[in-house]
């Protein structure tokens, strides 16, 4: 009897042990300040899918922490912008004036990362863009307190349109919707596809979300260029590369593309995206020893493969990582953590890369072939392609 | 540009022309004739899209599915007549257009609920997924052909109905004076009732139609719409054979305008517009 009683003791003993040692350890984290993260992305509509696998990226690689950045406690806001310019700057200012977040990490349509842009600058909130391609978040409206892990549109079609003149090609078309993320990239392959001794002769486009391509299919097969560059995406995208297919042009006249007309869309184009010539920043079967962890620690974690999306997201994670680095534990010093950010070198997936002093990534542009179900590299369009920031002062 | 090219963007002319008509000839009916502003015809072109998507992915024929969708559609517009629209003949046009807002934003949650918002494609049926090479580079879809030549025959159909049949006296009686006609001793509800479904069944076929040539996506209809009001206005409200004649236009100035001055791609149907309403304010053919 007495020998259970001094058991159940000893038991209440180590229980009661465990138990305060369970929480000196958040004790100790709790030195740090924590560090509140706002996630605007879209987790409805047309690109439900991108916002999640971002979404997934960055908590991958928080998780590699052990669930913290440099040693703070990362607290989630999360806000489904749902894609909607005109709720953009309310969700925007929820976040930074309600919920006091330390920085703002959105989003995937351009139209509304601009007005987050606007709210970040204006209330002086670090913010991080870990998709949104808009030549002018990194060139007229940047900011020293605005960083981007992903790209600028005019990334891909400046490195495809060097390609494309160094295959030999002397003529080209382009055509894409009429709004900004395809007259910037059209604009960049012209760039390059003039400067590498190519002529653009037209430069075609239509309505978004328009899909009757007909007209313009019939234009560019009477035009008879020796290449075709387009920037479309999604459901376009597909629709296109079937129409292109349809009438015969693809035989005749190489079709090229910034990596979003394939990117996801493979499966549904059928046999007619086998073939294509695709520029982006990321590729399936990168030979990059981080790239191969990455994949399989997240196809184990979210039961998926990560796309070009997931990188976005995860190195926006090590982007913010590389800014609390500095202030180490200490005081949420803005300066510093901007200063270390914009100096950073950011180990990601698709192969390390700098920031340019307007906060874009300076990174490999790949050049890649839709084989199957993947977009397979087939080598580096341009290495270290930085984005020229037109209109940039800071 | 060369002869063939221009002969084949007057067929790209002639065939998106004769679609836009298929959707306004529908609005012609409802707006134009029984006086109801009805906002929501673009949907219906939608839901006829969805329709062809959803019944081809069961079926795996798109002719099939046109077959079993004519008969739903015209089923779904009469029972919407019945339970909504036949209210608003005697209401302002303010209510009208109230009511017909309220259902587009309903029938897009619904397509949402039901499909997602994801783009959808929808196969060309094999028998005429050929092209007809005219030149080395140029060909032309066989597909195409065949949605002008069914526009064409219906164009021919609709203005038979409108002009040399006894409905389509008491069609065009009705839209001048109600009472008058049911004093006469016709069923002036049954005939607005079907008359209204027909114009449904045109807007979904049309959406039908197009689903392999244009793809099924998400807000669709409300391109459509803006067009077919443009179509309907500058035809001349109410007048089928303005409504034909104002969609080729509109389906000339499209398709040269986004070939000849792409920067202004979208613009030309609306410089259109301003040009005939400026020579003819009523619209090229008055109400007759």
């Amino acid at each position: 009897m007495q020998k259970q009683q001094q058991n159940k003791a000893a038991r209440m003993v180590v229980a009661l042990a465990g138990l305060s040692l369970a929480t000196l350890l958040p004790l100790g984290a709790h030195a740090a300040e924590k560090i509140k993260v706002g996630l605007m992305l879209p987790y409805t509509g047309t690109y439900a899918a991108l916002g999640t696998a971002i979404t997934n990226g960055f908590k991958q690689y928080v998780a590699e922490q052990g669930g913290t950045l440099a040693g703070r406690e990362v607290e989630y806001f999360v806000v489904d912008d749902e894609s909607d310019p005109a709720k953009a700057t309310e969700n925007a200012n929820k976040l930074v004036k309600r919920d006091e977040v330390d920085v703002l990490v959105g989003t995937v349509h351009s139209g509304v990362a601009l007005a987050m842009a606007k709210v970040a600058r204006d209330t002086k909130t670090l913010m991080i863009i870990p998709n949104a391609g808009a030549d002018e978040l990194t060139g007229p409206l940047c900011a020293p307190n605005i960083f981007r892990s992903s790209f600028s549109n005019w990334q891909p079609g400046y490195a495809m349109g060097k390609v494309a003149a160094e295959k030999g090609h002397k003529t080209a078309v382009t055509l894409t919707w009429k709004y900004a993320a395809g007259e910037e990239a059209t604009n960049g392959f012209a760039k390059a596809f003039e400067a590498g001794g190519g002529k653009v002769v037209k430069q075609l486009t239509l309505p978004f979300p328009n899909v009757e391509f007909q007209a313009l299919l019939t234009e560019i097969a009477s035009l008879k260029p020796e290449a075709v560059y387009v920037f479309f995406a999604g459901g376009g995208a597909v629709k296109f590369v079937k129409d292109y297919d349809a009438a015969g042009l693809k035989k005749s006249i190489p079709l090229y593309s910034s990596g979003f007309l394939t990117d996801g869309t493979l499966e549904a184009m059928g046999g007619a995206g086998e073939g294509l010539l695709t520029a982006l920043h990321y590729a399936d079967g990168l030979e990059v020893p981080k790239d191969k962890a990455f994949r399989t620690a997240y196809a184990m974690t979210y039961k998926m493969q990560p796309d070009v999306y997931a990188v976005q997201g995860y190195d926006a994670a090590q982007m913010l990582k590389s800014g609390l680095d500095a202030v180490k534990g200490g005081k949420l010093d803005q300066a510093a953590i901007i200063k270390a950010i914009g100096s950073a070198t950011v180990d990601s997936p698709r192969g390390a890369f700098t920031l340019s002093s307007a906060h874009n990534p300076i990174q490999d542009i790949y050049l890649r072939k839709a084989e199957g179900k993947d977009n397979k590299l087939v080598g580096v369009a341009v290495k270290k392609l930085a984005d020229p920031a037109r209109g940039c002062r800071m | 540009m060369d002869f063939t090219t221009f002969l084949i963007q007057i067929l790209n002319s002639l065939q998106y022309g004769l679609l836009l008509f298929l959707v306004a000839s529908g609005l012609t009916l409802v707006f134009g004739i029984m006086g109801i502003i009805n906002l929501a015809h673009g949907s219906f072109y939608m839901i006829g899209a969805y329709l062809a998507f959803a019944l081809t992915s069961l079926t795996g024929n798109l002719m099939l599915s046109i077959a079993l969708g004519i008969p739903l559609a015209f089923v779904f517009g009469a029972l919407l007549e019945w339970l909504l629209f036949a209210h608003l003949y005697k209401r302002d046009h303010l209510e009208q257009v109230l009511l017909t807002y309220g259902l587009i934003l309903i029938f897009e949650e619904l397509r949402s609920l039901a499909v997602g918002d994801d783009v959808h494609g929808v196969d060309i049926p094999a028998l005429f997924s050929a092209s007809i090479p005219l030149s080395d580079t140029l060909s032309y879809p066989v597909y195409r052909i065949l949605i002008s030549a069914v526009c064409l025959l219906l164009a021919a159909g609709l203005w038979w109905l409108m002009q040399r049949t006894k409905l389509g006296m008491m069609i065009r009686a009705g839209s001048h004076d109600r009472d008058m006609v049911q004093a006469l001793g016709i069923d002036i509800n049954l005939l607005y009732r079907t008359v209204f479904a027909l114009g449904v069944v045109l807007a979904a076929l049309a959406g039908m139609l197009a689903a392999p040539i244009s793809s099924v996506y998400p807000g669709m209809g409300s391109s459509v719409l803006i067009i077919s009001f443009v179509i309907v206005v500058i035809g001349g409200i109410g007048s089928v054979w303005g409504a034909l004649v104002a969609a080729l236009l509109i389906g000339f100035a499209d398709t040269f305008g986004k070939v000849l001055l792409p920067d202004l791609a979208g613009l030309a149907v609306y410089v259109l517009m301003a040009v005939v309403l400026l020579w003819r304010p009523e619209g090229i053919f008055k109400k007759g």
